[in-house]
C-alpha cells in the first residue's frame, strides 16, 4: 500500500495549485447552493421562469430535462414553468427578440445556460443581491459587483432598494476619491433579508443545475465508482502479493 | 477443446508471429526485479493513451468541428448524449493526467539514468512523444471553441509571428486565415483526431520496441544483462508477464482511483483542468481578463515570458523556449557521470536534480500567474536554472563524487 500512500501524498501536495485568483474587487458571498436539494431546485426553476426568462435564455436546457431531473410530471411542468407557448422538448428560450433587447438595453442579455460555471455561483449570487439605487443610471440602479451593469434591478419589488455607502479615500494621485464600501437597506421590499437570500440561493442553485445538469448524478455515481475501485485495488494488491512471493524469497 | 485451440494457435503462428510476439514482449521479456514506485508510469501512460483514443472516438461521434456549432455540440455532449458528460470529463481529465504521468515518467529517467547509453534512442523517441503530445494537446484545446480556447490559440499561434521576415506569413499559413477562424478549427480538428494520434501511436511503438531491444533500466542503474544464468536469462530478471502485469494492474488501480476522484468530484480541478472562461463561447471581440495556457504548458510559457524583447523583436523568447525543449534531446550526451542511478551519484547531481524539479514546478506556477512581480523575477531565475541544469551537466556530473555500483540489483 506504499504506492497508494505516495500517490495520495502527491495529490494532496498538488491541491493548493488549484487555487485561482479572484477577479472582482467587491467581496463575493458564499452562495451555499446544493444541486442535490430538489425542493430548492424546484423553487429556483419557478423563480427563473418568472423573473429571468423574460429577457434571458438558457438555450442549452430543455424543459423536458428540467422536469425529469427535478421530479416534475408533464402537467406540473406545463402549469408551473412553461409560459412561452413552447413544447416540452424545446430549449428554454426567451421570447424577447434579440434585436429589440439590444435597442432597449444596448446589449443582448447573456444566455444563462453556463453562467454559473463561467462566473461561479458566488459571483451570480452576490451580483443578484448587490443592486443599489443610482439616479445617474438610465435604469435607476447600479451594481456593486458589476459596475454600470445595463441590467435593471428586476428583483426590486422583492428585495427593496438598497442605498450605497461611500467612503472618501485619498488616492495615489493625492486627490479624494469616493469608494463604494457597502450597501445599506433603503426602501423595504416584499421579502425580509433572509427570505430574499433564500430566494436568490434557490435561483442560483437552479442556474448551477442548468450549467451542468449531470452534476448531482456525477457526484452520487462517483461514490460508487470510488468504492468499487477501492475494492479493485485491494484485490489487485493481494493478487500482486501472491505472485511476487516467489520473487521476494 | 484445448486441442482445437492449440491447433488454431499453430495455424495462426504459421502465418503470423503471434506466439513469438507474446514471448518477446511479455512472457519472456525479462525486466529487472527491483522496479519501484517510479516504474508504474510507463504502463499508466500507455493506458491513458488508449483512454484518450477511445473517449476521443466517442466524442467525435457527436462533436461538430465548425465555428458556429462546436461550442453547442460540446454542450450537447454534456447534456443530451447518453453518458456524454462522463466521456467528455474522462477525455479532458485524461489530457491533464497524461502530462502528469509523462512528467513523472521523464523525471524517473533523470533519477535513475534511463536516458544513458545504451538507451539514448529510447530517450529520443520519448522526447519526440512528449513533443507530439504537446502539439496534440494544444490542437485539442481549441476544439471546445470556448473563449479561452480561442484566445489561448491566438496567443500561442502569434508566437510564430515573432520570427523576422517570415513571421506574418507563417502565422497566416498556420491559421489558414487572417485570424483564428472556422478554417483554423477545422484543420486543428484534422490534426488532433487523425494526424497526431497516428504519429503518437507510431512513436509509442518505436519507444517500446527500443526499450525491449536494450532492456529496461532499474533503480540501481546497472545492466542486468551482464549477469546471466546458464539458460541465458538475466539472474536479476523476471518475466514481465505475469509479474509486472499483475503489479501494473495494481498501480493502474491506484491511478484510476485518483482519476475517478477528479472526474466525478472536481472535473474542473479548480480551473486548472477546465478553465471558467472556457464556458463562454469564443468571442473575438472579448479578451478574457487573464490569458494563460493550460497548466502543462506553463513552465515553457514562463520561460518564453522571462526573456525580454531585444533589438526590437520578441523572437528571443520564442527561440529560448524552443531551445529549452530541444535541449532535452541532448541529455544522454550531457550526462558524463560514471554511474547511472541517483543512489550511487554524489551530492552535486542530487541537489541539482531536486532543485530542477522544484524550479520546473515554480516556472509552471509563474506561467499561470499574470506577468507581474514577483513572478517575473522568479521566471527569470527559473529559466536561468533550467538552462544551467542541462548545460552545466557535463561539468558537475564529471566532478561529482560517486559510490561504487553493486554487481547485482538490490531488492
Amino acid at each position: 500500500m506504499k504506492l497508494a500512500r505516495t500517490m495520495l501524498g502527491i495529490a494532496v501536495l498538488a491541491w493548493p495549485l488549484a487555487a485561482v485568483p479572484a477577479t472582482s474587487g467587491y467581496p463575493l458571498q458564499g452562495a451555499g447552493t446544493d444541486v442535490g436539494n430538489l425542493a430548492s431546485l424546484q423553487r429556483g426553476a419557478r423563480n427563473f421562469v418568472n423573473y429571468c426568462l423574460g429577457c434571458h435564455s438558457a438555450r442549452y436546457m430543455r424543459y423536458s430535462q428540467v422536469a425529469d431531473d427535478l421530479a416534475l410530471t408533464e402537467d406540473e411542468l406545463r402549469e408551473n414553468l412553461m409560459f412561452t407557448g413552447t413544447r416540452v422538448y424545446d430549449a428554454m428560450l426567451t421570447s424577447m427578440p434579440a434585436d429589440q433587447a439590444r435597442q432597449w438595453f444596448g446589449n443582448t442579455p447573456p444566455d444563462l445556460s453556463l453562467i454559473a460555471r463561467s462566473r461561479g455561483v458566488d459571483y451570480v449570487y452576490t451580483y443578484l443581491k448587490s443592486f443599489y439605487a443610482d439616479p445617474a443610471r438610465p435604469t435607476g440602479a447600479n451594481n456593486a459587483v458589476l459596475a454600470n451593469t445595463v441590467m435593471p434591478h428586476v428583483l426590486a419589488s422583492l428585495q427593496g432598494v438598497q442605498q450605497p455607502r461611500y467612503q472618501t479615500t485619498t488616492g495615489q494621485d493625492g486627490k479624494p476619491h469616493e469608494q463604494l464600501v457597502g450597501l445599506e437597506p433603503g426602501i423595504a421590499g416584499e421579502m425580509s433579508a433572509e427570505e430574499f437570500d433564500g430566494f436568490v440561493r434557490d435561483t442560483v442553485g437552479f442556474l448551477e443545475y442548468v450549467s451542468e445538469p449531470a452534476k448531482a448524478q456525477r457526484q452520487s455515481l462517483g461514490v460508487w465508482v470510488i468504492l468499487y475501485l477501492l475494492m479493485f485495488v485491494a484485490f489487485a494488491y493481494f493478487l500482486k502479493k501472491e505472485y511476487w512471493k516467489d520473487v521476494k524469497s | 477443446m484445448a486441442g482445437k485451440l492449440a491447433a488454431l494457435g499453430a495455424w495462426i503462428d504459421a502465418r503470423f508471429p503471434m506466439t513469438t510476439l507474446w514471448k518477446e514482449h511479455l512472457s519472456e521479456y525479462y525486466a529487472p526485479k527491483n522496479f519501484n514506485f517510479w516504474y508504474y508510469f510507463g504502463s499508466i501512460a500507455l493506458f491513458v493513451l488508449a483512454l484518450q483514443i477511445v473517449t476521443g472516438i466517442y466524442l467525435t461521434m457527436s462533436y461538430k468541428p465548425s465555428a458556429s456549432e462546436a461550442f453547442g455540440s460540446v454542450e450537447y455532449i454534456m447534456r443530451d448524449v447518453e453518458w456524454g458528460w462522463l466521456i467528455r470529463y474522462l477525455h479532458s481529465t485524461g489530457a491533464s493526467a497524461f502530462f502528469i504521468v509523462v512528467y513523472l515518467h521523464m523525471f524517473r529517467a533523470l533519477l535513475y539514468g534511463s536516458h544513458r547509453r545504451p538507451r539514448e534512442l529510447l530517450w529520443i523517441f520519448g522526447v519526440l512523444i512528449y513533443l507530439a503530445l504537446m502539439a496534440e494537446a494544444f490542437m485539442g484545446y481549441l476544439l471546445p471553441w470556448g473563449n479561452m480556447s480561442y484566445w489561448g490559440a491566438q496567443v500561442i499561434v502569434s508566437l510564430f509571428g515573432a520570427f523576422p521576415l517570415i513571421g506574418d506569413s507563417l502565422v497566416e499559413w498556420i491559421r489558414g486565415d487572417y485570424f483564428i477562424s472556422d478554417i483554423t478549427l477545422n484543420r486543428f480538428f484534422a490534426l488532433h483526431v487523425a494526424a497526431l494520434p497516428l504519429v503518437l501511436i507510431f512513436l509509442v511503438i518505436a519507444h517500446i520496441l527500443a526499450l525491449h531491444e536494450v532492456g529496461s533500466n532499474n533503480p540501481d542503474g546497472i545492466e542486468i544483462k551482464k549477469n546471466k544464468g546458464p539458460d541465458g536469462i538475466p539472474l536479476d530478471g523476471i518475466p514481465f508477464h505475469p509479474y509486472y502485469t499483475v503489479k501494473d494492474i495494481y498501480g493502474l488501480g491506484v491511478f484510476l482511483l485518483l482519476l475517478a476522484a477528479v472526474v466525478f468530484f472536481a472535473p474542473e480541478m479548480g480551473g486548472l483542468f477546465l478553465e471558467a472562461a472556457n464556458f463562454e463561447p469564443a468571442n473575438p471581440l472579448l479578451t478574457p481578463e487573464h490569458i494563460a495556457p493550460v497548466w502543462y504548458f506553463t513552465p515553457y510559457y514562463a520561460i518564453l515570458r522571462a526573456v525580454p524583447a531585444f533589438a526590437g523583436t520578441q523572437v528571443w523568447g520564442v527561440l529560448v523556449m524552443f531551445a529549452a525543449i530541444l535541449l532535452l534531446f541532448f541529455v544522454p550526451w550531457l550526462d558524463r557521470a560514471p554511474v547511472s542511478s541517483i543512489r550511487y551519484r554524489g551530492p552535486l547531481y542530487k541537489i541539482a536534480l531536486i532543485l530542477f524539479a522544484a524550479s520546473f514546478i515554480m516556472l509552471g506556477y509563474c506561467g499561470l500567474m499574470p506577468a507581474v512581480q514577483p513572478f517575473k523575477a522568479l521566471s527569470v531565475i527559473g529559466t536561468a536554472y533550467y538552462f544551467a541544469f542541462f548545460l552545466l551537466m557535463p561539468w558537475y556530473t564529471r566532478i561529482d563524487s560517486h559510490r561504487p555500483e553493486p554487481l547485482r540489483v538490490r531488492l
